[in-house]
């Protein structure tokens, strides 16, 4: 079975999955394209663009991400499995339906995968029991179970052409084809196991291509600015191999497949998802040829008896500015627009960067900052950001540092301000039985 | 005895789940793997991530890899939603890690 990624987050690059879904024609095995759109705050803004639109709250690129290769995976039966449905699978099953129409293409069978949101009333009363009282404290915005691989692969079976599901774990986009394909057990736990790592390796993309990867001098990866997408081929013992897209920039190498099967580790024996406990502390990858890497001896233990439920909500005002000094004395400048700021805005706690001498490396309280030598560097840009519950408060910043044009250092220019409402995620854990994941057909 | 950057002898990169981050560090060829277990130690982490206040770090082997695992809970100043840092997932923080020096023991290049 071959699975193709066609998209690793929300914004991805939508000109990737095309070369994917030749490869995979050419290669001539059952393929399967999964688009990843789905990072944890993602869910949250898509639930309000939804209470704005009732037909919004999925995938803003999704008629951009399908266009290119809609066409090719209808008639050569590459199915698509997403969470591209985001906060509302259902208006973007319709939308898909809509756009196989406009490019004059059959109707697809397009399969509905929903139970994820407990959003409602409903599920205030077990919300309540997982997170506590806070929950009556907070304003929630969206709330989402991880479903498993169950409803994708059931969907598959039921000859769906296309899945759209909202909150489903990462890599079950990937187990569920291989469950309908493969024919395992739902407690197959040593085919589970190595197919979730498969999925783990395809759901950020180009990360095990090259991506987030190149570091000139030490990795040299050819042809970033083209970076394929990768195809991973399942066994039915559930290991797997990975490659990319023909003709495409990047590489797959033993040391991108290493990077990538760590990332967002914990435990390496205890990776958990809705499917399966996968273990990679004795996994071993090869390199099989150029471009091609082999990953076995990934374990499988029983699944956790809960499912993690991300619970979005409204946190305040994120309010930053910046502006920029250069050439003698720049930092000093700098400096001394911070310590302008600080004295303006007191008793709001200021996050100070000093971009260009310290800055993402350092802690939102200064501490390193402050044990940081003065240096003289000639082109400083001068970034701070605070948080408040109240907009006019979190606001002020914003104008203080516009301010900074007439009232700062000398020659401080370039100034960029921004305000905007934050959300911030509570996990909990929902016993498996209490959340009812199943698919349906868009009719 | 001669000192190295860390990044002269593994590659590694850093993942994001809520408050916690991790780093992993992937020996380029296996035979200084043993070195890296000797030196890359969790005292070693926590100590260069101190002005974060993590509040505990985990270090797991991957020896068929040549890799290990750090985990750093309490370090990303509450993470992707809360911090007020520009890189609020902490995707940097591996090349803090890396720039940590290695002891290489006499004779070996």
């Amino acid at each position: 079975l071959l699975v193709g990624g066609g998209a690793g987050f929300s914004g991805d690059r939508t000109d990737v999955a095309e070369p994917v879904v030749d490869t995979m024609i050419a290669r001539g095995l059952p393929s399967v394209l999964i688009f990843e759109t789905l990072a944890e705050r993602t869910l949250a803004l898509a639930q309000l663009a939804r209470c704005v639109d009732p037909e919004g709250g999925y995938e803003p690129l999704l008629v951009e991400m399908l266009t290119p290769i809609l066409a090719k995976c209808l008639a050569n039966r590459v199915r698509i499995v997403s969470n591209f449905g985001a906060a509302n699978p259902r208006a973007a099953a319709r939308r898909i339906a809509l756009l196989a129409r406009e490019l004059g293409l059959r109707p697809p069978r397009i399969a509905i995968v929903s139970g994820d949101d407990l959003s409602g009333a409903d599920y205030r009363p077990l919300l309540r029991e997982a997170i506590g009282p806070r929950i009556d404290q907070i304003s929630v915005v969206s709330a989402n179970a991880y479903l498993g691989a169950q409803p994708i692969a059931a969907a598959l079976l039921a000859g769906a052409d296309i899945v759209v599901a909202g909150r489903v774990a990462d890599p079950s986009l990937v187990v569920g084809p291989a469950l309908a394909h493969f024919g395992w057990a739902e407690d197959s736990w040593r085919h589970l196991g190595p197919a979730t790592m498969a999925g783990h390796l395809l759901e950020c993309g180009a990360q095990v291509t090259g991506g987030y990867f190149a570091d000139p001098g030490r990795k040299d990866v050819p042809g970033l600015d083209d970076v394929g997408f990768p195809i991973g081929e399942i066994r039915e013992d559930g290991s797997c191999e990975i490659s990319k897209a023909d003709g495409t920039g990047g590489y797959v190498t033993t040391a991108t497949v290493k990077e990538q099967l760590l990332y967002e580790v914990h435990d390496p024996a205890a990776y958990l998802t809705p499917d399966v406990t996968a273990d990679i502390s004795d996994a071993q990858v090869t390199e099989i040829s150029r471009d091609r890497v082999r990953v076995s001896g990934v374990r499988g233990h029983p699944r956790p008896a809960t499912l993690k439920v991300n619970v979005c909500h409204e946190d305040g005002w994120l309010a930053e500015g910046e502006i920029s000094y250069a050439g003698r004395g720049a930092e000093a400048r700098a400096r001394l627009a911070a310590d302008v700021l600080r004295r303006r805005l007191a008793p709001l706690d200021l996050r100070v960067d000093l971009i260009g001498t310290l800055s993402v490396f350092a802690d939102d309280a200064g501490r390193m900052l402050s044990q940081a030598p003065v240096g003289d560097a000639r082109d400083v840009r001068l970034r701070v950001a605070a948080s408040h519950q109240d907009k006019r408060t979190a606001e002020r910043l914003t104008r203080e540092v516009t301010a900074l044009y007439t009232c700062g250092p000398a020659g401080g220019g370039g100034v960029r301000t921004s305000l905007r409402s934050r959300l911030d995620t509570l996990s909990c854990f929902v016993p498996r039985e209490s959340i009812r994941a199943h698919y349906e057909f868009l009719p | 005895m001669s000192s190295v950057a860390l990044h002269r002898l593994a590659h590694g990169r850093t993942g994001d789940k809520g408050n916690r981050s991790n780093i992993s560090v992937i020996a380029y060829r296996p035979e200084d793997f043993a070195l890296l277990v000797e030196q890359v130690t969790e005292a070693r982490v926590a100590e260069i991530f101190r002005h974060r206040h993590p509040t505990r770090v985990t270090r797991y082997l991957l020896p068929k890899l040549h890799a290990m695992n750090f985990v750093i809970d309490d370090v990303l100043d509450g993470g992707v939603n809360s911090a007020l840092n520009l890189d609020s997932h902490g995707k940097s923080l591996a090349f803090l890690l890396l720039d940590m020096t290695i002891e290489i023991p006499g004779g070996r290049t």
